[in-house]
């Protein structure tokens, strides 16, 4: 077979769903991963921030990236919605697919390609809007929906599964600005959501939060896990280890190991990840 | 391997070695006493390993503190993880091996009453056996040679099989003479007792495995049929015709 990615669930045997589920490179052979990259090779002008990194994501479930800070990990999240392209010396080279997709196909309009692959960042960023006009923005642009009462059902809709409806139902023309840290988080998660996305890309979501916030956003998490392709890039080893159920640790801007997060934190395979895991560097 | 960034962990997880392997010395020197004891009918010496578990139990209260405290406040993860769960079951089966070495002591001052008779002499090496596979697994634990593990885990056998002839002998010589049936039935519980200690030593052996390398150890490992027990039906015996 010339490419083995290309294989469906249908067609893998469960000896082989099995091995690829305990597959613990980047690869996943046998199954359709929801994000596909092959050798990646990212450069900041002269500087090359991400080497030949090749990487499935499964769907309906959470994948964390870990590794210390300058390791390529948030460079690595940026290329699935192509928000390098907002930064002129940045370079991206190789494959990136979703759904089989080349996300950098000229026919593909970055604003659509975000629309499907949300992003939440480490500092909460709603717009200076009513919590209504926060989630609202995104399907009225996008013509998700028209009507008023079209939108205050997305907008509802959204807000319950963003666990923040109860906490905000009775002042949803309040200034979003005005809600606490996590519930902002909350909110930019509810207008992630909003725009119907398959992926939600996470940056640190949660390391301006408090530890209940944290909780509150973690279990959001787990809910949304069911529907979404979440990948979350954390700092917390705890983190990746309660949140995700794949986990790829990066080191200098290498794809070290990937594999059930389970294994990762109790048995890695690599002497760098067990350092960085274990405390040993970083 | 590199330390912590935090130091304190590294010297906390060496502490937790440091006390592993002390305890693991305690009871070594509990087991060999308590089967020189019985050998020499050394009275003062049974009575020292008697007294000396309490010092064996206090070690594993100390290192259950000290793994706690380490779960507790540093989270380990990856080889770290390992070496505290594997602390924590060493000790456990450590604190059983002293147990069983205090109870050889007992029966060695009881069987003191008795005139001597040759069978204590196969109990003492059977006891020799034991004593060699833990110190064989407590050397494995400080070296961190997979190798020997495996060894003292393939090894459980030879002990089965003494315990298994013993267990004939000591049958025939009670049958013989009815006054035989009293130190008899004492080293008939000694025999069991260091079988016990072959099966924590490979508990030992599956559990410091688990620690070096990650994996399981696997499940063939060859073993001896007890003639104590009734053989147990085949399985499906009925369903399978």
């Amino acid at each position: 077979m010339m490419n083995t990615f290309s294989q469906t669930v249908s067609d893998a045997s469960p000896d082989e769903l099995i091995s690829a589920a305990q597959q613990t490179t980047g690869i996943l052979p046998g199954i359709s991963a929801k994000v596909r990259t092959r050798d990646i090779n990212v450069f900041y002008g002269a500087k090359q921030a991400l080497f030949d990194v090749s990487l499935d994501v499964p769907d309906a479930s959470v994948t964390a990236f870990i590794g210390p800070s300058g390791c390529g990990k948030s460079t690595f999240l940026r290329c699935i919605n192509r928000m390098n392209d907002t930064i002129d010396t940045c370079k991206v080279m190789g494959s990136i697919q979703v759904d089989g997709r080349d996300v950098n196909d000229k026919a593909i309009d970055p604003v659509v390609l975000r629309a499907s692959v949300g992003m939440v960042f480490q500092k909460p960023n709603p717009f200076p809007k009513t919590i209504f006009e926060n989630v609202a923005y995104g399907p009225r642009i996008h013509g998700i929906a028209n009507d008023k009462q079209g939108l205050e059902r997305i907008v509802e809709q959204s807000l319950r599964k963003a666990g923040l409806w109860d906490e905000v139902k009775d002042r949803l023309h309040q200034p979003g600005t005005g809600l606490s840290g996590g519930q902002q988080q909350r909110l930019v998660i509810a207008r992630a959501i909003a725009v119907n996305p398959e992926i939600i890309l996470m940056d640190e979501p949660c390391s301006a939060l408090d530890p209940i916030a944290t909780a509150k956003i973690e279990e959001l998490i787990d809910e949304l896990r069911q529907n979404y392709c979440i990948i979350i890039v954390t700092h917390s080893m705890a983190q990746a280890a309660r949140v995700s159920q794949r986990t790829a640790f990066f080191h200098m801007g290498r794809l070290v190991e990937a594999g059930p997060t389970e294994e990762i934190f109790t048995n890695p395979r690599d002497s760098r990840t067990q350092d960085y895991i274990t405390g040993r560097f970083g | 391997m590199t330390e912590h960034t935090v130091r304190a962990f590294t010297e906390e997880l060496e502490a937790l070695g440091a006390d592993l392997n002390r305890m693991g010395g305690y009871s070594e020197q509990a087991l060999s006493d308590a089967i020189t004891a019985m050998a020499r009918r050394d009275a003062g010496l049974a009575r020292t390993v008697i007294d000396g578990d309490k010092k064996i139990d206090e070690l594993q209260r100390e290192i259950e503190r000290k793994i706690m405290r380490l779960l507790a406040l540093r989270q380990p993860l990856g080889r770290d993880l390992r070496q505290t769960v594997a602390a924590l079951k060493l000790a456990g089966d450590l604190e059983r091996i002293g147990d069983l070495a205090k109870n050889i002591a007992k029966r060695a001052l009881t069987i003191q009453e008795f005139d001597p008779i040759a069978l204590t002499r196969s109990v003492e090496r059977m006891g020799k056996i034991a004593v060699t596979q833990l110190k064989q697994i407590l050397d494995t634990f400080a070296s961190h040679e997979v190798a020997g593990a495996v060894s003292v885990w393939m090894q459980d056998e030879e002990l089965d099989e003494h315990y298994n002839s013993l267990f004939r002998e000591l049958l025939t010589y009670m049958m013989e003479d009815p006054r035989m049936i009293g130190p008899g039935a004492h080293l008939l519980f000694v025999a069991k007792n260091l079988e016990r200690i072959g099966d924590h030593c490979t508990n030992m052996a599956e559990v410091i495995y688990y620690l070096e390398t990650g994996e399981d150890i696997g499940t063939d490992r060859p073993k001896a049929v007890d003639p104590a027990m009734p053989p147990l039906p085949p399985p499906n015996s009925e369903s399978s015709k």
